[in-house]
Protein backbone atom coordinates (compact mmCIF):
# COMPACT_ATOMS: atom_id res chain seq x y z
CA UNK A 1 0.00 0.00 0.00
CA UNK A 2 2.79 2.38 0.94
CA UNK A 3 6.05 2.69 -0.96
CA UNK A 4 9.30 1.75 0.78
CA UNK A 5 10.31 5.38 1.31
CA UNK A 6 7.07 6.47 2.96
CA UNK A 7 7.16 3.35 5.09
CA UNK A 8 10.64 4.29 6.29
CA UNK A 9 9.55 7.84 7.04
CA UNK A 10 6.64 6.60 9.11
CA UNK A 11 8.06 3.55 10.86
CA UNK A 12 11.78 4.38 11.10
CA UNK A 13 11.34 6.66 14.14
CA UNK A 14 9.53 3.92 16.04
CA UNK A 15 12.62 1.78 16.47
CA UNK A 16 15.85 2.27 14.53
CA UNK A 17 15.73 6.06 14.57
CA UNK A 18 13.71 6.65 17.74
CA UNK A 19 13.73 10.33 18.74
CA UNK A 20 14.08 9.63 22.46
CA UNK A 21 16.49 6.73 22.83
CA UNK A 22 18.60 7.21 19.68
CA UNK A 23 18.57 10.92 18.95
CA UNK A 24 18.12 11.91 22.64
CA UNK A 25 15.56 14.61 21.90
CA UNK A 26 12.60 15.65 24.02
CA UNK A 27 13.94 14.14 27.20
CA UNK A 28 12.64 16.79 29.58
CA UNK A 29 8.97 16.00 29.27
CA UNK A 30 9.59 12.29 28.67
CA UNK A 31 10.98 12.04 32.18
CA UNK A 32 8.62 14.34 33.99
CA UNK A 33 5.21 13.04 32.97
CA UNK A 34 5.86 9.32 33.32
CA UNK A 35 4.91 8.75 36.96
CA UNK A 36 1.54 7.44 35.79
CA UNK A 37 0.37 5.91 32.54
CA UNK A 38 -2.55 8.26 31.90
CA UNK A 39 -0.69 11.59 31.70
CA UNK A 40 2.04 9.85 29.70
CA UNK A 41 -0.52 8.64 27.16
CA UNK A 42 -2.13 12.07 26.90
CA UNK A 43 1.28 13.71 26.53
CA UNK A 44 2.26 11.24 23.81
CA UNK A 45 -0.93 11.89 21.86
CA UNK A 46 -0.61 15.67 22.29
CA UNK A 47 2.98 15.67 21.06
CA UNK A 48 2.12 13.42 18.09
CA UNK A 49 -0.68 15.76 17.00
CA UNK A 50 1.46 18.86 17.44
CA UNK A 51 4.52 17.46 15.63
CA UNK A 52 2.40 16.27 12.70
CA UNK A 53 0.42 19.53 12.41
CA UNK A 54 3.40 21.84 12.78
CA UNK A 55 5.38 19.77 10.28
CA UNK A 56 2.58 20.19 7.73
CA UNK A 57 2.15 23.92 8.36
CA UNK A 58 5.87 24.72 8.23
CA UNK A 59 6.29 22.52 5.18
CA UNK A 60 3.52 24.44 3.39
CA UNK A 61 5.00 27.84 4.15
CA UNK A 62 8.66 26.78 3.93
CA UNK A 63 9.36 28.71 0.73
CA UNK A 64 8.09 32.00 2.12
CA UNK A 65 10.04 31.95 5.41
CA UNK A 66 13.18 34.13 5.35
CA UNK A 67 16.16 32.08 6.53
CA UNK A 68 17.27 34.48 9.25
CA UNK A 69 14.03 34.55 11.20
CA UNK A 70 12.96 30.96 10.60
CA UNK A 71 13.40 29.86 14.20
CA UNK A 72 11.03 32.54 15.45
CA UNK A 73 8.47 31.69 12.76
CA UNK A 74 8.67 28.00 13.67
CA UNK A 75 8.34 28.80 17.36
CA UNK A 76 5.23 30.90 16.77
CA UNK A 77 3.58 28.14 14.71
CA UNK A 78 4.34 25.60 17.42
CA UNK A 79 3.28 27.92 20.25
CA UNK A 80 -0.08 28.56 18.57
CA UNK A 81 -0.70 24.81 18.20
CA UNK A 82 0.33 24.11 21.79
CA UNK A 83 -2.03 26.82 23.03
CA UNK A 84 -4.87 25.20 21.07
CA UNK A 85 -4.12 21.74 22.44
CA UNK A 86 -3.81 22.96 26.02
CA UNK A 87 -7.13 24.85 25.81
CA UNK A 88 -8.83 21.71 24.44
CA UNK A 89 -7.31 19.61 27.22
CA UNK A 90 -8.39 22.10 29.87
CA UNK A 91 -11.92 21.92 28.52
CA UNK A 92 -12.26 18.15 28.18
CA UNK A 93 -9.68 16.59 30.52
CA UNK A 94 -9.06 19.16 33.22
CA UNK A 95 -7.44 16.87 35.79
CA UNK A 96 -4.90 15.52 33.30
CA UNK A 97 -4.12 19.05 32.11
CA UNK A 98 -3.42 20.02 35.73
CA UNK A 99 -1.20 16.96 36.21
CA UNK A 100 0.84 17.87 33.14
CA UNK A 101 0.98 21.52 34.34
CA UNK A 102 3.96 23.34 32.85
CA UNK A 103 5.12 20.38 30.81
CA UNK A 104 2.21 20.93 28.45
CA UNK A 105 3.55 24.41 27.71
CA UNK A 106 7.04 23.02 27.45
CA UNK A 107 6.04 21.07 24.33
CA UNK A 108 6.96 24.35 22.58
CA UNK A 109 10.59 23.90 23.51
CA UNK A 110 10.55 20.14 23.01
CA UNK A 111 13.62 19.45 20.90
CA UNK A 112 11.77 16.85 18.81
CA UNK A 113 9.63 19.58 17.34
CA UNK A 114 12.43 21.96 16.44
CA UNK A 115 14.57 19.06 15.28
CA UNK A 116 11.92 17.70 12.90
CA UNK A 117 10.99 21.16 11.63
CA UNK A 118 14.60 22.05 10.89
CA UNK A 119 15.72 18.70 9.57
CA UNK A 120 12.65 17.52 7.69
CA UNK A 121 9.77 19.95 7.19
CA UNK A 122 11.96 22.77 5.83
CA UNK A 123 13.06 20.59 2.89
CA UNK A 124 10.20 18.16 2.22
CA UNK A 125 6.62 18.35 0.95
CA UNK A 126 3.56 18.39 3.17
CA UNK A 127 2.53 14.72 2.84
CA UNK A 128 5.98 13.35 3.72
CA UNK A 129 6.21 15.84 6.57
CA UNK A 130 2.89 14.62 7.95
CA UNK A 131 4.13 11.01 7.95
CA UNK A 132 7.44 12.01 9.46
CA UNK A 133 5.67 13.98 12.21
CA UNK A 134 3.33 11.09 12.99
CA UNK A 135 6.21 8.60 13.08
CA UNK A 136 8.32 10.72 15.42
CA UNK A 137 5.40 11.54 17.67
CA UNK A 138 4.52 7.87 17.99
CA UNK A 139 8.15 6.93 18.61
CA UNK A 140 8.19 9.44 21.47
CA UNK A 141 4.84 8.19 22.81
CA UNK A 142 6.10 4.60 22.72
CA UNK A 143 9.02 5.32 25.06
CA UNK A 144 6.79 7.37 27.36
CA UNK A 145 4.33 4.51 27.64
CA UNK A 146 7.06 1.94 28.34
CA UNK A 147 8.62 4.04 31.11
CA UNK A 148 5.26 5.03 32.61
CA UNK A 149 4.06 1.40 32.53
CA UNK A 150 7.04 0.25 34.61
CA UNK A 151 6.88 3.20 36.98
CA UNK A 152 3.16 2.98 37.70
CA UNK A 153 3.08 -0.81 37.94
CA UNK A 154 5.97 -1.12 40.37
CA UNK A 155 5.57 2.24 42.08
CA UNK A 156 1.86 2.09 42.85
CA UNK A 157 0.68 -1.35 41.76
CA UNK A 158 -1.76 0.32 39.39
CA UNK A 159 -2.24 0.82 35.66
CA UNK A 160 -4.22 3.82 34.36
CA UNK A 161 -5.37 4.34 37.93
CA UNK A 162 -6.81 0.83 38.41
CA UNK A 163 -5.38 -1.54 40.97
CA UNK A 164 -3.64 -4.35 39.06
CA UNK A 165 -1.68 -6.21 41.70
CA UNK A 166 -4.09 -8.25 43.84
CA UNK A 167 -4.64 -7.34 47.47
CA UNK A 168 -3.48 -10.79 48.55
CA UNK A 169 0.09 -9.93 47.43
CA UNK A 170 0.15 -6.97 49.81
CA UNK A 171 -1.21 -9.18 52.55
CA UNK A 172 1.63 -11.60 51.86
CA UNK A 173 4.18 -8.85 52.42
CA UNK A 174 4.67 -7.30 48.95
CA UNK A 175 5.28 -3.57 49.07
CA UNK A 176 5.18 -0.86 46.42
CA UNK A 177 8.57 0.43 45.41
CA UNK A 178 8.44 4.11 46.32
CA UNK A 179 11.73 4.69 44.49
CA UNK A 180 9.90 4.32 41.18
CA UNK A 181 7.84 7.43 41.85
CA UNK A 182 10.89 9.63 42.36
CA UNK A 183 12.41 11.76 39.58
CA UNK A 184 15.76 9.96 39.78
CA UNK A 185 14.26 6.63 38.83
CA UNK A 186 12.89 8.00 35.55
CA UNK A 187 16.42 8.82 34.46
CA UNK A 188 17.74 5.41 35.42
CA UNK A 189 14.84 3.67 33.65
CA UNK A 190 15.41 5.61 30.43
CA UNK A 191 19.09 4.66 30.72
CA UNK A 192 18.05 1.00 30.94
CA UNK A 193 15.68 1.36 27.95
CA UNK A 194 18.58 2.80 25.92
CA UNK A 195 20.77 -0.10 27.07
CA UNK A 196 18.23 -2.73 26.03
CA UNK A 197 17.51 -0.98 22.73
CA UNK A 198 21.19 -0.77 21.78
CA UNK A 199 21.98 -4.30 22.86
CA UNK A 200 19.07 -5.61 20.77
CA UNK A 201 19.86 -3.53 17.70
CA UNK A 202 23.58 -4.35 17.78
CA UNK A 203 22.76 -8.04 17.89
CA UNK A 204 20.40 -7.67 14.94
CA UNK A 205 23.10 -5.91 12.86
CA UNK A 206 25.46 -8.82 13.37
CA UNK B 1 14.15 40.25 51.24
CA UNK B 2 14.25 37.16 53.42
CA UNK B 3 11.69 35.54 51.18
CA UNK B 4 13.79 36.33 48.09
CA UNK B 5 16.90 34.75 49.63
CA UNK B 6 14.94 31.67 50.61
CA UNK B 7 13.66 31.41 47.03
CA UNK B 8 17.22 31.75 45.77
CA UNK B 9 18.56 28.92 47.92
CA UNK B 10 15.58 26.67 47.28
CA UNK B 11 15.87 27.08 43.52
CA UNK B 12 19.51 26.05 43.61
CA UNK B 13 19.09 22.96 45.76
CA UNK B 14 15.65 21.52 46.43
CA UNK B 15 13.95 22.88 43.26
CA UNK B 16 16.96 22.29 41.03
CA UNK B 17 15.93 22.65 37.38
CA UNK B 18 17.69 19.48 36.26
CA UNK B 19 17.30 17.10 39.16
CA UNK B 20 13.79 17.94 40.29
CA UNK B 21 12.08 19.07 37.06
CA UNK B 22 14.23 17.72 34.18
CA UNK B 23 14.31 21.09 32.46
CA UNK B 24 16.89 21.75 29.76
CA UNK B 25 17.77 18.07 29.55
CA UNK B 26 18.52 17.99 25.82
CA UNK B 27 21.37 20.46 25.84
CA UNK B 28 22.38 19.24 29.31
CA UNK B 29 23.13 15.78 27.92
CA UNK B 30 24.46 16.92 24.56
CA UNK B 31 26.94 19.56 25.71
CA UNK B 32 28.29 18.01 28.92
CA UNK B 33 31.25 16.23 27.33
CA UNK B 34 33.88 18.57 28.75
CA UNK B 35 33.98 21.03 31.61
CA UNK B 36 34.99 24.12 29.66
CA UNK B 37 32.19 24.22 27.09
CA UNK B 38 29.61 23.14 29.64
CA UNK B 39 30.64 26.01 31.91
CA UNK B 40 30.18 28.35 28.93
CA UNK B 41 26.68 27.03 28.29
CA UNK B 42 25.86 27.23 32.00
CA UNK B 43 26.83 30.91 32.10
CA UNK B 44 24.80 31.62 28.96
CA UNK B 45 21.70 29.90 30.36
CA UNK B 46 22.01 31.76 33.68
CA UNK B 47 22.40 35.03 31.84
CA UNK B 48 19.39 34.55 29.57
CA UNK B 49 17.29 33.36 32.55
CA UNK B 50 17.98 36.46 34.64
CA UNK B 51 17.13 38.70 31.69
CA UNK B 52 13.98 36.97 30.42
CA UNK B 53 12.34 35.97 33.68
CA UNK B 54 11.85 39.47 35.12
CA UNK B 55 10.58 40.68 31.72
CA UNK B 56 8.06 37.86 31.56
CA UNK B 57 7.14 38.56 35.19
CA UNK B 58 6.21 42.13 34.31
CA UNK B 59 4.35 40.90 31.23
CA UNK B 60 2.35 38.39 33.24
CA UNK B 61 1.65 40.82 36.07
CA UNK B 62 0.64 43.87 34.06
CA UNK B 63 -0.61 42.53 30.72
CA UNK B 64 -1.60 38.88 30.78
CA UNK B 65 -2.90 38.18 34.28
CA UNK B 66 -6.58 38.29 35.26
CA UNK B 67 -7.82 41.89 35.57
CA UNK B 68 -4.35 43.20 34.73
CA UNK B 69 -4.94 45.18 31.55
CA UNK B 70 -8.70 45.73 31.66
CA UNK B 71 -10.92 44.60 34.52
CA UNK B 72 -12.58 41.28 33.72
CA UNK B 73 -10.09 40.33 31.00
CA UNK B 74 -7.85 37.29 31.45
CA UNK B 75 -5.31 36.93 28.67
CA UNK B 76 -3.25 34.14 30.19
CA UNK B 77 -4.07 31.80 27.29
CA UNK B 78 -1.76 34.00 25.20
CA UNK B 79 1.14 33.42 27.57
CA UNK B 80 2.80 30.58 25.62
CA UNK B 81 3.14 32.64 22.44
CA UNK B 82 4.16 35.85 24.22
CA UNK B 83 6.70 34.18 26.51
CA UNK B 84 8.41 32.34 23.69
CA UNK B 85 8.43 35.48 21.55
CA UNK B 86 10.03 37.45 24.39
CA UNK B 87 12.61 34.72 24.92
CA UNK B 88 13.47 34.42 21.23
CA UNK B 89 13.73 38.19 20.85
CA UNK B 90 15.88 38.64 23.95
CA UNK B 91 18.19 35.82 22.93
CA UNK B 92 18.64 37.48 19.55
CA UNK B 93 19.28 40.82 21.26
CA UNK B 94 21.73 39.38 23.75
CA UNK B 95 23.55 37.68 20.91
CA UNK B 96 23.95 40.96 19.02
CA UNK B 97 25.05 42.90 22.10
CA UNK B 98 27.59 40.29 23.13
CA UNK B 99 28.90 40.09 19.56
CA UNK B 100 29.40 43.85 19.46
CA UNK B 101 30.93 44.51 22.87
CA UNK B 102 32.69 41.32 23.87
CA UNK B 103 33.94 39.32 20.87
CA UNK B 104 35.90 36.94 23.11
CA UNK B 105 32.80 36.00 25.14
CA UNK B 106 30.88 35.71 21.87
CA UNK B 107 33.48 33.34 20.48
CA UNK B 108 33.14 31.05 23.48
CA UNK B 109 29.34 31.23 23.76
CA UNK B 110 28.55 31.87 20.09
CA UNK B 111 27.21 28.49 19.08
CA UNK B 112 25.11 28.03 22.20
CA UNK B 113 23.37 31.38 22.30
CA UNK B 114 20.85 30.81 19.48
CA UNK B 115 20.13 27.32 20.83
CA UNK B 116 19.18 28.73 24.22
CA UNK B 117 15.93 30.09 22.77
CA UNK B 118 14.66 26.51 22.62
CA UNK B 119 16.18 25.39 25.93
CA UNK B 120 13.36 24.12 28.12
CA UNK B 121 14.99 25.57 31.24
CA UNK B 122 14.31 29.13 30.05
CA UNK B 123 10.70 28.55 29.02
CA UNK B 124 10.17 26.31 32.04
CA UNK B 125 11.44 29.06 34.34
CA UNK B 126 8.89 31.47 32.92
CA UNK B 127 6.04 28.96 33.15
CA UNK B 128 6.87 28.03 36.75
CA UNK B 129 7.04 31.73 37.57
CA UNK B 130 3.58 32.17 36.05
CA UNK B 131 2.24 29.37 38.25
CA UNK B 132 3.89 30.73 41.37
CA UNK B 133 2.50 34.23 41.00
CA UNK B 134 -0.90 32.84 41.93
CA UNK B 135 0.31 31.28 45.19
CA UNK B 136 -0.53 32.90 48.54
CA UNK B 137 2.25 35.09 49.92
CA UNK B 138 3.03 32.82 52.88
CA UNK B 139 3.93 29.94 50.55
CA UNK B 140 7.70 29.47 50.37
CA UNK B 141 7.48 29.08 46.60
CA UNK B 142 5.42 32.20 45.90
CA UNK B 143 6.86 34.89 43.65
CA UNK B 144 5.37 38.20 44.68
CA UNK B 145 7.73 40.89 43.47
CA UNK B 146 10.23 41.68 40.73
CA UNK B 147 13.07 40.97 43.16
CA UNK B 148 11.63 37.51 43.86
CA UNK B 149 11.46 36.81 40.14
CA UNK B 150 15.05 37.92 39.68
CA UNK B 151 16.33 35.84 42.60
CA UNK B 152 14.42 32.81 41.39
CA UNK B 153 15.97 33.20 37.94
CA UNK B 154 19.46 33.63 39.38
CA UNK B 155 19.09 30.60 41.64
CA UNK B 156 17.71 28.41 38.88
CA UNK B 157 20.54 29.48 36.58
CA UNK B 158 23.20 28.73 39.17
CA UNK B 159 21.60 25.38 39.92
CA UNK B 160 21.65 24.51 36.24
CA UNK B 161 25.25 25.70 35.87
CA UNK B 162 26.33 23.59 38.83
CA UNK B 163 24.53 20.51 37.55
CA UNK B 164 26.07 20.66 34.08
CA UNK B 165 29.60 21.30 35.35
CA UNK B 166 29.32 18.38 37.81
CA UNK B 167 28.12 16.04 35.08
CA UNK B 168 30.85 17.19 32.69
CA UNK B 169 33.46 16.50 35.36
CA UNK B 170 32.13 12.99 35.92
CA UNK B 171 31.94 12.29 32.19
CA UNK B 172 35.54 13.41 31.68
CA UNK B 173 36.66 10.92 34.31
CA UNK B 174 34.38 8.23 32.94
CA UNK B 175 36.27 8.12 29.63
CA UNK B 176 38.72 5.75 31.28
CA UNK B 177 36.14 3.41 32.78
CA UNK B 178 35.20 0.03 31.43
CA UNK B 179 31.48 0.37 30.70
CA UNK B 180 29.50 -2.48 29.03
CA UNK B 181 29.38 -1.72 25.32
CA UNK B 182 25.64 -1.11 24.71
CA UNK B 183 25.55 1.10 27.80
CA UNK B 184 28.43 3.31 26.67
CA UNK B 185 27.79 6.96 25.93
CA UNK B 186 24.27 8.11 26.65
CA UNK B 187 23.01 5.05 28.50
CA UNK B 188 25.50 5.37 31.31
CA UNK B 189 25.12 9.16 31.31
CA UNK B 190 21.41 8.76 32.12
CA UNK B 191 22.19 6.43 34.98
CA UNK B 192 24.84 8.82 36.33
CA UNK B 193 22.36 11.71 36.19
CA UNK B 194 19.84 9.51 37.97
CA UNK B 195 22.29 8.82 40.78
CA UNK B 196 23.14 12.53 41.01
CA UNK B 197 19.42 13.28 41.26
CA UNK B 198 19.16 10.77 44.11
CA UNK B 199 21.98 12.56 45.90
CA UNK B 200 20.29 15.91 45.36
CA UNK B 201 17.10 14.59 46.92
CA UNK B 202 18.67 14.94 50.32
CA UNK B 203 18.14 18.70 49.91
CA UNK B 204 14.42 18.30 49.45
CA UNK B 205 13.58 18.82 53.11
CA UNK B 206 15.63 21.99 53.21
CA UNK B 207 13.80 24.82 54.98
CA UNK B 208 15.20 28.29 55.19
Amino acid sequence: MLSQKTKDTLLGPLNANNPVVVQILGICSALAVTVQLKPALVMGIAVTIIVAMSNVIVSLIRNTIPMRVRIIVQLVVVAALVTLVSEVLKAFAYDVAMQLSVYLGLIITNCILMGRLEAFAMTNNAWDSLLDGLGNGLGYALILVIVAFVRELFGAGQLLGFQVLPQSWYAAGYENNGMMLMPAMALILVGCVIWAHRAYNDKEKK
Amino acid sequence: MEHAISLFVRSIFSDNMIFAYFLGMCSYLAVSKNVKTSAGLGVAVTFVLIVTLPVNYLLQKYVLGPDALVAGLDLSYLSFILFIAVIAAIVQLVEMIVEKYSPSLYASLGIFLPLIAVNCAIMGGSLFMQQRIGLPEVDAKAITSLLDAFMYALGSGIGWFMAIVCLAGIREKMEYNDVPKPLQGLGITFIVVGLMALAFMCFSGLNI
